[in-house]
């Protein structure tokens, strides 16, 4: 199965990157980790975000769109990076984030959430609704 | 129900919830260091079966400590310093019978790497290294090959004998005696757990990624079964393939590997239809390939290609794959590529099926006279006699020549040597859409 592990935000990663002492070990632990992960098939892919004030939001109401500039006030619902884990169930998952080094200098957390997959949809996409699918597409397309 | 005999028994299900949650939760430790593990073991008792035990043995002592005790800094460390020194209890016990046993316990004794410490420190490189020993003594060419990619699905997958069985649909009973056979072929051989070394390195790596992409190729076009394809073989053969390249990520090939398989399981959610029907390439909604895999393919091709492996027979396959997952639409096709590579492709790798697909890419390419060149060459290999996707391929090209009455024959006798109906019917009536009639 394929999880999204999220490195949640926190004040420090909010500020940017001071590059302290702190920092250069914990970018060598974090290396570290990573290098396990990529020898045991395990990564698939992985990066870390700029702090919110880089980044802008889009709130939708009805047909309007309004632009919010960053930074973001709830840091504990922000993101500061991610990876993408191929995993046989959710167990290996929590195995391999509790092995990864506090990626924060102070409390920090990581959140593991899995993808939908197609068997996800086993049972729900019969053949029936399938076709059904194919034929609406075909006639948009003009039959 | 009563009330307090009710709590009771929740309280102690919860207990019990509890204690099956860190087990979980240790078992989910010990499938990540397991192949590692193992590697390590069979290199010291030079006995698989041995080195199974062994880490099962460690499992169990992890169970009873690691609820007390914690899941140590380093598990991996942890459960082979464990496993040692129960292999060096047993070295002992052989001892009180054979002499040259007593010599081993006597070096293991003076060895100084039964420390989770030192192990800890070993970890880096050493295991790297053993785990890449354990992958290729379990494809070693002295095992039949459908027996390596049990065995190696097994050590290294970590997959059960259930989980083999049902990935090959096979029974149970026939994937053991399957694996205990190739364990058997190992001993017999006397194979060591060691990578090997100089111009040995490059027919046993072949004979690995033989392996994986046998794997990866009973998922993707599952040649038995209903199903058109299982994924998890496939996941599990691009695992081993993103293993294999962690740890040798210098050799083309394997990143050539590597990329084919990533940029073919891309398409496997495009390739099953309604009713499980097979979608071929060309009519694939390409909106549901997997573009990270794509990525992940077109970057591990671009590595092997750097590395100069360009002409390698995995990186060509991974070349012809990228050319397809680069088209946005079906008509974006760079047609010319794809045949500059069959091209090249036929020559280290002649076969003809390639000389076929090189065919029909010339056709794309250049129109359909140069396919009908290149495949009325080919058309006497026995081989290809009874082939139907000659006379298919052939038919095709007439077609699109304009050759309706020649097109009509050539489609009438690819039907005559179609495997299954639907192939059938689907062929017939391509006979049929060149107009006219054979008077039957």
């Amino acid at each position: 199965m394929r999880v999204m592990v999220f490195v949640k935000a926190t004040e420090d990663s909010e500020k940017g990157l001071p590059p302290t002492e702190e920092m250069t070990a914990m970018f060598e632990a974090m290396g570290k980790f990573n290098e396990e992960l990529v020898n045991a098939g395990v990564m698939v892919d992985g990066d870390g975000l700029k702090p919110s004030s880089a980044g802008k939001r889009i709130a939708f109401d009805g047909p309007n769109r309004a632009v919010i500039d960053g930074p973001f006030a709830e840091t504990r619902e922000l993101v500061a990076g991610y990876w993408i884990w191929e995993v046989k169930d959710m167990d290996e998952a929590v195995a391999w984030a509790k092995r990864c080094p506090n990626p924060m200098p102070g409390p920090s957390e990581l959140e593991i959430r899995p993808f939908y997959e197609m068997e996800d949809f086993g049972e729900a996409v019969t053949p029936e609704i399938a076709e059904r699918d194919q034929r609406l597409r075909d006639q948009l397309a003009g039959e | 129900m009563l009330a307090s005999p009710g709590a009771f028994a929740e309280k102690a299900g919860m207990a019990e919830a509890a204690a099956s949650e860190t087990n979980r939760a240790i078992e989910a430790v010990f499938r990540i260091e397991r192949a590692r593990l193992i590697a390590s073991l069979a290199r010291m008792t030079r006995d698989v079966d041995r080195a199974e035990e062994l880490a099962q043995e460690a499992l169990l002592v992890a169970l009873a400590e690691w609820p007390r005790s914690g899941v140590p800094v380093n598990p991996g460390a942890w459960l082979t310093a464990a496993a040692k020194r129960r292999a060096v209890d047993g070295f002992r016990r052989a001892a009180m019978r054979e002499r040259k046993h007593a010599e081993i316990a006597r070096d293991l004794d003076g060895e100084s790497d039964m420390s989770v410490e030192a192990i800890e420190a070993a970890i880096d490189d050493e295991l790297g290294d053993e785990l890449l020993g354990l992958i290729f003594a379990a494809c070693h060419p002295v095992i039949a090959p459908e027996a390596r990619a049990a065995l190696t699905l097994r050590l290294v997958g970590g997959l059960t004998v259930e989980e083999i069985a049902r990935a090959f649909l096979s029974n149970d009973a026939a994937i053991a005696a399957r694996i205990t056979r190739a364990k058997k072929a190992i001993a017999r051989a006397g194979v060591g757990f060691e990578v090997p070394r100089g111009t040995e390195l490059a027919a046993r790596r072949a004979s690995v990624l033989e392996v994986i992409y046998l794997i990866f190729n009973e998922g993707y076009a599952a040649t038995a079964g209903e199903s058109l394809t299982r994924p998890p073989l496939c996941a599990e053969a691009q695992r081993l393939g993103r293993i294999l390249a962690g740890l040798m990520p210098a050799e083309p090939e394997v990143l050539g590997l590597l990329a084919l398989m990533e940029i073919q399981a891309s398409r496997l959610a495009a390739r099953a239809g309604p009713g499980g029907r097979f979608v071929p390439l060309p009519e694939q909604d390409r909106a549901r390939w997997d573009q990270l895999l794509i990525r992940r393919g077109l970057d591990a091709l671009a590595k092997a290609e750097a590395l100069g492996g360009a002409d390698g027979p995995y990186v060509l396959q991974a070349a012809l794959a990228a050319c397809h997952a680069r088209a946005r639409r079906a008509e974006d096709t760079d047609w010319a590529k794809i045949a500059g590579l069959y091209d090249r492709l036929r020559t280290i790798m002649p076969s003809p099926v390639v000389e076929l697909n090189r065919a029909v890419a010339h056709s794309m390419a250049f129109g359909p006279e140069a396919g009908l060149r290149l495949v009325d060459e080919i058309a006497d290999a026995a081989l290809l006699r009874n082939y139907a996707p000659l006379p298919a391929a052939r038919g095709d090209f007439l077609f699109r020549a304009g050759r309706l009455d020649e097109a009509r024959s050539a489609f009438e006798n690819a039907a005559a040597l179609a495997g299954n109906e639907g192939e059938r019917a689907f062929l017939l009536d391509r006979a049929a859409a060149c107009g006219g009639g054979s008077g039957r």
